[in-house]
């Protein structure tokens, strides 16, 4: 079954879809959304890292991931003009990415691989790759769950609570750094952010609870993966950016619903 | 009996500055007593408290809780994202999960029964500080620690939410450390009131306080009274060491220290 291409770009989808439902539930109720694209940006600067040091494609994304997501928690929790300071830090993170790959000799021709991903060519090492890396990340979020929420609802209440907000806050940047390299194949840096923050967009309007609307992004982020797949077999177009229209027609749909 | 919380020569610096807020600060809280800090906008109310619970670095001092001390926290305008989806059910249960049997008996000790699946984003500024403070009895604290619990209430709402202090207080023996705006109610309710300003200017209880001319005059004009409990000479100088001296009852005290 494994031998099939697409049997097998729609398992990596799902396996992704399963964590960035939840996760992208955090990034949604503390307004991160800016962070996850700095975060994702920032993938493309490992991309060619990795390609000009010749490591796997996941340690160069992991590796700058961790970097700019640490840096941006940092500047966060220091209190920086976030909006700006984000803005400048997620576009310049894509620019010098895509000069770096620039100077990567037989990259350019790969490069919108990179930036809306090539879920076709995954391989059975990338499907261990994401299933792992997803299962690493959902199980640190239900083990931290209780913390992870405080914190995020009022990080004074968390504190009164023994919490250290700061290290949720951390454990939060770090799974970000860890989906946003399982995700480079998937959907591509461009598009990474969108699989954390539709989804769980898409949810908010159904769930009465926090645990509801991870569950409902992780299946809405599924079925799009679903969909999405099927629909870019039929109209020939490209899966990633495929995947989040379908997505985004959910939100559109959940948000016309909720009004009624 | 021995203090809850024991703080001496308190010294807190703005965060990351070296700006000093409170400066060489005196202060206990007893069991089952309920402490009431006042004092205008910026004198550095809330950041005691924030150094008293050890959620703030201190510049001096020291701050000793007694062992075990189970403390009931509501902070300062909780604001809650309407992102998180988040019923008072659930919100009880954050972080330390408790039983439905639990959760109800708080939301009926302070007044806002069945309460439980309605969305926090949902609920009046006085039924969301009603569950805050079912939420801070959850954890059966010695100590309940409230930063301006009845910002944002009418005023019979202020004066019910009193009422529910010191009822809460009298049924399970807490004491109540408070920071306020409302100082003709908190002078009522508490046993002991201290007035900052950088520094204590002046603490003492409410009877003896009350006892005093001042404060009798503060009562007969309303308004003007809370302006003048307000004022009440923060002007004064005192040279450095003096502060964090304690004042007799009456706060409407007029000297300088040469």
């Amino acid at each position: 079954m494994l031998d099939d291409f697409f049997t097998r770009a729609v398992l990596a989808g799902l396996g992704l879809a399963l964590v960035a439902g939840p996760l992208g539930c955090f990034v949604v109720w503390r307004r991160m959304a800016y962070f996850g694209d700095s975060t994702a940006h920032a993938a493309i600067l490992g991309v060619a890292l990795a390609l000009a040091f010749d490591v796997s494609i996941y340690a160069g994304t992991l590796a700058v991931a961790v970097v700019m997501a640490v840096t941006v928690a940092a500047l966060v929790s220091r209190g920086q003009a976030m909006d700006t300071m984000l803005g400048v830090l997620s576009h310049s993170a894509l620019a010098f990415g895509l000069v770096a790959i620039s100077f990567v000799p037989g990259a350019r021709s790969d490069l919108s691989g990179y930036l809306f991903g090539d879920i076709l060519a995954v391989g059975r090492s990338d499907l261990v790759l994401i299933w792992g890396g997803a299962a690493l990340v959902l199980a640190v979020l239900m083990i931290r769950w209780q913390r992870l929420l405080t914190s995020s609802l009022n990080e004074e209440l968390a504190m009164a609570a023994g919490i250290d907000p700061r290290v949720e806050r951390l454990v939060l940047s770090l799974a970000l750094a860890v989906v946003v390299a399982l995700a480079i194949r998937v959907v591509g840096s461009l598009l990474i952010s969108a699989m954390l923050i539709v989804p769980a967009a898409a949810a908010r309007g159904w769930a009465g609870s926090p645990e509801r609307m991870a569950a409902g992004a992780a299946l809405v982020a599924a079925a799009s993966v679903g969909l999405g797949m099927w629909a870019s077999l039929r109209l020939d177009s490209p899966a990633g950016p495929t995947i989040v229209t379908v997505a985004a027609i959910f939100f559109v749909a959940s948000q016309m619903l909720r009004r009624r | 009996m021995s203090a809850l919380i024991e703080a001496e020569a308190l010294t807190i610096n703005r965060p990351d500055t070296a700006v000093t807020v409170l400066e060489r600060v005196d202060f206990r809280i007893r069991p089952g007593e309920i402490v009431t800090v006042v004092g205008p906008n910026g004198s550095g109310k809330s950041s005691l408290v924030r150094a008293l619970l050890g959620h703030m670095p201190l510049a001096g001092g020291r701050v000793s809780r007694r062992a075990g001390l189970r403390i009931g926290y509501v902070p300062q305008k909780v604001h809650v994202d309407t992102a998180i989806p988040m019923n008072v059910r659930r919100f009880l249960s954050l972080p330390r999960r408790v039983s439905d049997a639990e959760a109800e008996a708080a939301l009926t000790r302070t007044g806002v029964p069945g309460l439980g699946q309605r969305q926090l984003t949902q609920l009046s500024g006085g039924q969301f500080q009603r569950v805050l403070l079912a939420r801070a009895l959850l954890a059966d604290p010695h100590l309940l620690v409230l930063d301006e619990p009845t910002q944002g209430l009418d005023q019979p709402g202020i004066v019910a939410f009193y009422q529910l202090i010191d009822e809460v207080r009298r049924q399970t023996g807490a004491a109540v450390l408070m920071v306020s705006h409302d100082l003709l109610v908190v002078m009522r309710s508490s046993d002991r009131v201290i007035c900052l300003n950088g520094h204590v200017c002046c603490e003492g209880t409410p009877e003896h306080v009350s006892n005093a001319p001042e404060y009798r005059a503060l009562f007969g004009a309303e308004a003007q009274g809370m302006l003048a409990l307000y004022r009440h000479h923060h002007d004064h100088d005192h040279d450095g060491t003096a502060a964090g001296h304690v004042h007799g009852p009456g706060c409407d005290h007029d000297h300088s220290h040469a």
